[in-house]
């Protein structure tokens, strides 16, 4: 591969940011000049972080390549060197283009200032000169949707056409090396999809894009190679599958959605409730399974007594299955519960399909007394489909529409004599 | 997104942009400025339309303040402390020492708090970040373009003509606007790390408004107080003979103390060379510490 095909070449990059620990930080030179007076010898405890440390890549022409990793691992320090905002402590980095970083929709848009004015205003922001805006007003405008409200300060437009409109602009710088961050946590579902083509199209006309996401989804259908940040080094540079499934790897640190109660001085009573799915806590892969706890205290009700469990419901009200703990009658010990108990169960790999879901747990006295509301009581929760059924071919939720994606054994065998 | 095919096949054999890490002085990029005046011209456009949006009066303001002010001053010195104005009508004569200041120190002032004021922008987008101050002086002197047009009004009705000290304005203003752009660059590049100066800058600013000769002249100054202290006090105060000499330019008449105007010149020069550098060295770590 000949150099002039490399659009980012990145060679010991770091950067270091001082913390100071002792020093109280100033912001009034007053406040300064009296620490200064009153500890004339004392030195501030540095402690010098380093957010970036010793990282190399290089980029191809024409490559998607997604940057991910936990937060904090580095991801948006690096780009923000990469767009020039900061310096970077030591390193080099050579780019062969011009660099567009779309950091976040929407900076510099004037909430008095109308849509018209706004689109100058951004694209000025973003680096354009004025003839290449009025040359992509037309294809911003008609991008965003938003032609009737041209000339209407922004601040009354609804988050969506706000959103729409800062994208558009954004989308439109004509960059090498597009640098987005994030950018698609924002905006209805039909928008992301109107935004990741988008996307596609710049890679296609064999421009670089780096884009940074949590969304393991998106980064797999978008890149085509991935860069894996750990604590400001690269843990993996390579396929994008590999990255991504490394990434869902290392973090399976113990983390969960957590709720905890009140508790109160009755015979039953809910203290909290959790769930967790290797480490992420509200977003989950159909691919594995979902571990829910709930801690209550009983004061001696027996095992036919004892409510616990919980329902499920989808993101229309639709409640899709209920299960507690005592289910058959066959919960052998104990037979009465004095005391705090931890009931755990998990809801088992390939069974619910993408979606939002909620979770209402339900405990009470059988027959008598339910503890639990639905307005407090409950988690939330979304399952995506990266590595699950029918993700061979790449197509997710398209192709299955169903509330359950089992997994189930296939068998064939040849039946005509050969 | 558009992009010419020619765009693509042009091999690039030296990187379009390098990055390195900060090192000493940095040098002056003028050039990165010029490319993005789109952007000085945006902005600036920006704080004029929305200085005045959802205001009564609107554009008036622009000519009320300075001939409120004006009116204030003349008052206190011509009309109290009986201070001359020569051959001039009191108000006209503050009116012109006060186009003069307003440009300083709206000048001065926004241009301090443009950094702290964009700081979203600053930790989010990349641009030279001497436009934001820079574009502060064209809206500042877009009003002091209004106040202009009033002084041709009020200099008809007092039938004053114009001469052709006329000519020599733009110079001064130049000199006013270096002045004003020299501290307004060191104060908001300090701003960035101690607020303080937001605190400290209205009180210079109306501290300097009764320290500058808008109702009074600065040769009356110097006719009251012995040589060694108003030397003193027009070194402190370049703005002083400033604010003098455009008056002379625009009426035509009064004394001229030229020795002072050439002090207050140089002063402005260093002042604006001192400030552009050392905003050029705090640069670096403005979207750190914003």
């Amino acid at each position: 591969m000949s150099s002039k095909d490399i659009a980012v070449s990145v060679r010991g990059l770091s950067k270091a940011y001082t913390i100071a620990h002792n020093a109280p930080k100033h912001t009034m030179v007053g406040e300064a000049l009296m620490h200064r007076l009153k500890h004339p010898f004392q030195r501030a405890e540095k402690e010098t972080f380093w957010a970036l440390k010793d990282v190399e890549f290089d980029i191809q022409k024409g490559d998607v390549v997604g940057i991910i990793g936990r937060n904090g691992a580095g991801k948006s320090t690096l780009l923000k060197i990469l767009s020039r905002i900061t310096k970077p402590t030591t390193g080099q980095i050579d780019l062969y283009g011009r660099v567009g970083s779309l950091l976040e929709v929407g900076t510099g848009f004037h909430p008095e200032l109308t849509g018209r004015e706004n689109i100058f205003l951004n694209g000025a922001i973003l680096g354009m000169r004025k003839r290449e805006i009025e040359r992509q007003f037309d294809a911003i405008v008609d991008f965003a949707g938003v032609e009737q409200f041209l000339d209407t300060p922004v601040k009354r437009y609804s988050s969506g056409m706000y959103v729409r409109l800062a994208f558009a602009v954004a989308a439109h710088l004509s960059p090498y090396i597009l640098i987005i961050d994030e950018v698609l946590a924002v905006g209805d579902i039909e928008f992301q999809k109107k935004c990741l083509g988008k996307i596609g199209d710049v890679a296609k006309g064999g421009r670089t894009v780096l884009f940074v996401s949590h969304n393991m989804q998106t980064v797999n259908q978008m890149c085509s190679s991935a860069i894996l940040f750990k604590s400001g080094r690269i843990e993996m540079q390579g396929g994008t599958k590999e990255c991504v499934s490394q990434y869902l790897k290392l973090s399976k640190k113990e983390e969960t959605q957590s709720k905890v109660f009140a508790p109160h001085d009755e015979v039953i009573c809910l203290l909290d409730i959790s769930l967790s799915q290797g480490g992420q806590t509200a977003e989950f892969l159909t691919s594995h399974p979902i571990d829910i706890t709930a801690s209550v205290v009983s004061k001696g009700l027996s095992v036919e007594e004892l409510i616990c469990g919980f329902i499920l419901y989808d993101e229309i009200n639709n409640e899709i299955l209920s299960t507690f703990f005592n289910d058959m009658g066959d919960c052998e010990e104990p037979r009465h519960f004095n005391g705090t108990y931890k009931f755990s169960c998990s809801i088992p790999a390939n069974i619910l399909n993408e979606g939002k879901y909620r979770l209402i747990f339900d405990v009470g006295i059988a027959k008598k007394q339910r503890v639990t509301s639905d307005d407090t009581h409950f988690l939330e929760f979304t399952i995506k489909n990266i590595d699950g059924v029918a993700s061979r071919f790449g197509l997710g939720t398209v192709w299955r529409s169903s509330p359950v994606l089992p997994l189930w054994d296939w068998n064939s065998s040849q039946q005509d004599a050969r | 997104m558009n992009l010419t095919s020619s765009d693509l096949t042009t091999p690039i054999a030296k990187p379009h942009l390098s990055i390195r890490p900060p090192s000493g002085w940095q040098a002056l990029d003028l050039r990165e400025v010029w490319q993005f005046r789109d952007l000085l011209l945006s902005l600036a456009a920006r704080d004029v339309k929305l200085r005045y949006r959802q205001t009564a009066l609107g554009a008036l303001w622009v000519l009320l303040q300075p001939l409120l002010g004006a009116g204030i001053l003349s008052f206190v010195f011509n009309r109290l402390a009986s201070l001359p104005t020569g051959s001039v009508p009191p108000i006209l004569f503050s009116y012109v020492g006060m186009l003069s200041f307003t440009l300083f120190s709206s000048t001065l002032s926004k241009a301090s708090s443009s950094l702290v004021g964009n700081s979203q922008l600053i930790s989010k987008v990349y641009f030279p970040r001497l436009i934001l101050p820079l574009s502060t002086v064209l809206s500042s002197l877009v009003d002091f373009g209004v106040g202009l047009l009033m002084l041709v009004v009020l200099m008809a009705i007092y039938r004053i003509p114009p001469t052709l000290a006329l000519l020599s304005l733009p110079f001064w203003l130049g000199l006013i606007i270096l002045l004003s752009l020299g501290f307004g660059l060191f104060f908001s590049a300090v701003m960035v790390t101690y607020r303080d100066v937001q605190y400290v800058l209205p009180v210079l600013i109306s501290f300097l408004t009764f320290a500058s000769p808008i109702a009074y002249t600065a040769t009356f100054v110097a006719s009251k107080t012995p040589v060694g202290l108003h030397t003193f006090y027009f070194l402190l105060n370049p703005l002083a003979s400033l604010i003098d000499v455009a008056r002379w330019a625009m009426l035509g008449s009064g004394q001229v103390l030229w020795n002072y105007v050439g002090w207050a010149s140089l002063i402005s020069i260093a002042a604006f060379v001192g400030g552009l550098l050392s905003f050029r060295q705090m640069e670096q770590r403005f979207a750190d510490v914003i």
